[in-house]
């Protein structure tokens, strides 16, 4: 059926041709026998990485194939979401090796954008727990997949942005909890300075993250909050919670039902926001113990909060610098302050060393910030791209939707031999999106 | 535990009632035609459930097999839920013979050859539930798919009268009148967003009725109403209908 799609910035919006599967057989027909097709999970990138003329939407081809509770290893087909899977695996004492700041997205999805966490530079990005995996390529055959067999297949389709094929099974592991809370210690930072030396102070615990405002000048520029966390253990719970340890109590959701006019998100109500939640009453420490859900997933509470940016839409700019970089960092941060575009989200975090083919992580400092659609912002955004080029950087191809060709193929040294692997398994050139017409991955 | 037999496994709304009983704790047996396709999803229903699923080879169309089928099962199911049926292409159907046969035994005489094997059974024991997934589409014929709606009325009249046959031996019928679900069956096609429900909702109120023995159900409201209105057009201006 003909469908108008969008991912979660709202921008762009395409009308695509939308099939779906749950027998391997029929969607090895459907690949040979089409093109211009691209895999969709549960359209959680912001741009155009899952866009296409034909999609196939994985959202059907959502089996629980096995679950080893002695070890720790799941084994499920592409399109199961990572909250179907907490909601097995955590009641039985596991958790995500590596998960996203939302729950709602595919597995696929987060084997072909390679995801990364809080926990980056201790657990690495999601392709390092992957034992294995099947992959239907463009000549409709289903290649097993793993760090030893066909491992050109197999680094090329992790962060591969779907290019490789159509992921179909996945099997990775699984880490061990003893509760389904965490510990969590939030910090204040005065500056950027600051958070940063906390950042190298604190980076001994697994989950870390700081939200920044941007909007701040002088002396508070890059005002933070970081908060770092671990695993609870029963021993940190209070009795009431010991009674159940991994299981938590049940919440009602909230909803933006509809676009909310643009305007409600300007400079004023940033502000607004930054000042509540960086404002006097914040302490300078604050230690406690939360269930999973509002750590990992704030945002998820508010089911579709990207409704809040109107109907424009918004794009996610998600840059990172090498370590040693941090003037560009500064220089960035300076120029969307001078320009007084705030963004309501702007969250900083650090990641560990990651050699890989065309994963986004690199060891360095990557920042996530939202700016609605308006008239400027892509010209904005390209001068941006030149800070991060100057400084060796790149942008996350999962929240990208705008970046210009020659960005992308001087920012990702392997870019070449990625397009490689991509025409050997690509053959007949089947899969193709927006996002690789627009960056020439699969001309 | 309780089993549920599910004759049609492999559709959307049928993966989705296997769910939601699963979820209740029953055991699960799953019935298609190419059973080993079924796999992933019993291995599903047995990972996120802890239940016992099992999958068998059923073809509706292959009556003789029926009984034989229905004995081989390793328990006794408490509920059969008869959830194949197929769409077909109406035009196509006018003109092909086969397409018609396809539609009229996919949707018709395959459910009543197993049904009736399945009420036999429920009957001599006195106990059981047989739930039929019919459709709205059999409450009045369209000229856009009068031969899958008379497929669907002929069963969803026979369930009527095998709720009337069973009641006395206390075994309970229930139809199910969905009005336009999103499944691949339907993928092709532009729903009204309002009167289209999710497997997941279909399942909920099939499992629903089924703790309050209902009889008919219709699985979003308005259908009862908008079914209602368009039985009672008349004949004479119902024929100038483009429906
Ligand atoms: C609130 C929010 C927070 C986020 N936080 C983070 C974060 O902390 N870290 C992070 O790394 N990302 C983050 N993301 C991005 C998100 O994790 C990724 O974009 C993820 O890939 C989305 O998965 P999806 O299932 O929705 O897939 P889609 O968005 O539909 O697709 C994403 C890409 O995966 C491909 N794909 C999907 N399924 C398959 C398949 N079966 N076979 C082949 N290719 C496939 C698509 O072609 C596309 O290229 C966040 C997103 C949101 C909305």
């Amino acid at each position: 059926m003909q469908k108008r799609l969008a991912n979660w910035g709202n921008y762009p919006t395409i009308t695509s041709e939308e099939n779906a599967f749950t027998q391997e057989q029929q969607l090895r027909e459907f690949v040979v026998s089409n093109r211009q097709l691209i895999a969709r999970g549960n359209g959680r990138c912001y741009g155009d990485a899952s866009l296409g003329k034909h999609s196939i939407s994985m959202l059907k081809y959502d089996k629980i194939l096995s679950f080893d509770e002695q070890n720790g290893f799941l084994e499920t087909q592409a399109g199961v979401t990572l909250d179907q899977i907490l909601d097995i695996i955590v009641p039985k004492g596991w958790f995500l090796p590596v998960t996203p700041g939302t729950k709602f997205i595919t597995v696929g999805g987060a084997v072909a954008s390679d995801v990364h966490g809080k926990n980056h530079h201790v657990d690495g990005a999601f392709s390092g727990h992957i034992t294995e995996m099947d992959v239907i390529t463009g000549d409709g055959e289903t290649v097993t997949c793993s760090q030893e067999r066909h491992t050109d297949l197999f680094w090329a389709t992790c962060g591969g942005m779907g290019l490789t094929g159509v992921i179909t099974r996945v099997k990775f592991d699984l880490k061990k909890i003893e509760t389904a809370y965490i510990k969590q210690k939030q910090l204040k930072a005065r500056n950027l300075e600051e958070v940063i030396r906390l950042f190298d102070e604190y980076k001994h615990y697994t989950y870390s993250m700081a939200w920044i405002d941007c909007l701040q000048k002088g002396d508070s520029f890059g005002r933070s909050i970081l908060i770092v966390g671990e695993h609870a253990t029963k021993a940190d719970l209070n009795p009431k919670q010991q009674e159940a340890p991994l299981k938590l109590p049940a919440k009602p959701r909230l909803t933006v039902p509809f676009n909310l006019p643009s305007f409600i998100l300007n400079t004023f109500t940033v502000k607004a926001f930054n000042w509540l939640y960086y404002g006097k009453n914040f302490k300078k420490e604050i230690n406690n113990v939360v269930p999973y859900e509002p750590f990992f997933y704030p945002l998820d509470a508010i089911l579709h909060w990207n409704r809040g940016y109107g109907k424009a839409g918004f794009v996610q700019y998600q840059f990172v610098l090498p370590l040693e970089q941090k003037a560009g960092l500064v220089a960035i941060l300076q120029r969307i302050s001078e320009k007084g575009w705030g963004s309501f989200l702007a969250v900083l975090k650090v990641f560990g060393h990651q050699d890989s083919l065309i994963s986004f992580p690199m060891e360095g400092y990557t920042l996530a910030l939202d700016f609605p659609v308006r008239k400027g912002l892509f010209e904005f955004l390209d001068e941006l791209d030149e800070i991060v080029l100057q400084y060796g950087g790149r942008l996350y191809l999962s929240k990208d939707a705008r970046m210009k060709q020659d960005v992308f193929w001087k920012s990702y040294p392997n870019a070449n031999r990625f397009a490689d692997i991509v025409k050997t398994y690509n053959s007949g050139k089947r899969f193709e999106s927006l996002q690789s017409e627009r960056l020439l991955l699969t001309k | 535990m309780p089993t549920v037999l599910l004759l049609g496994a492999g559709s959307d709304m049928a993966v989705a009632i296997a769910r939601k009983f699963a979820a209740a704790h029953y055991d699960i047996q799953l019935a298609a035609r190419k059973a080993a396709a079924l796999q992933p999803l019993q291995q599903d229903l047995q990972v996120r459930y802890g239940i016992t699923a099992t999958i068998h080879d059923f073809d509706a169309t292959n009556y003789s097999t029926h009984a034989a089928f229905f004995a081989g099962l390793p328990t006794q199911p408490d509920i059969t839920v008869c959830a194949f049926g197929y769409l077909g292409d109406q035009e196509q159907a006018q003109r092909d013979w086969q397409e018609a046969a396809t539609i009229i035994h996919s949707n018709y005489t395959g459910a009543v050859s197993i049904l009736n094997v399945v009420a036999e059974s429920y009957e001599a024991r006195r106990k059981g539930m047989i739930i039929g997934i019919s459709s709205v589409a059999g409450e009045r014929g369209r000229q856009s798919n009068y031969i899958y709606g008379s497929a669907k009325a002929g069963f969803t009249a026979y369930l009527s009268g095998l709720r009337n046959r069973l009641f006395r031996s206390g075994v309970h019928v229930m139809s199910v009148q969905p009005g336009f679900v999103n499944t691949r069956m339907t993928q092709h096609l532009t729903l009204p967003p309002l009167l289209t429900a999710q497997p997941e909702l279909v399942a909920n109120a099939v499992f629903k009725a089924t703790q309050r023995n209902k009889n008919v159900l219709y699985v979003k409201w308005p259908w009862k109403y908008i079914m209602l209105i368009i039985k009672m057009i008349p004949e004479g201006i119902f024929k100038k209908l483009k429906l």
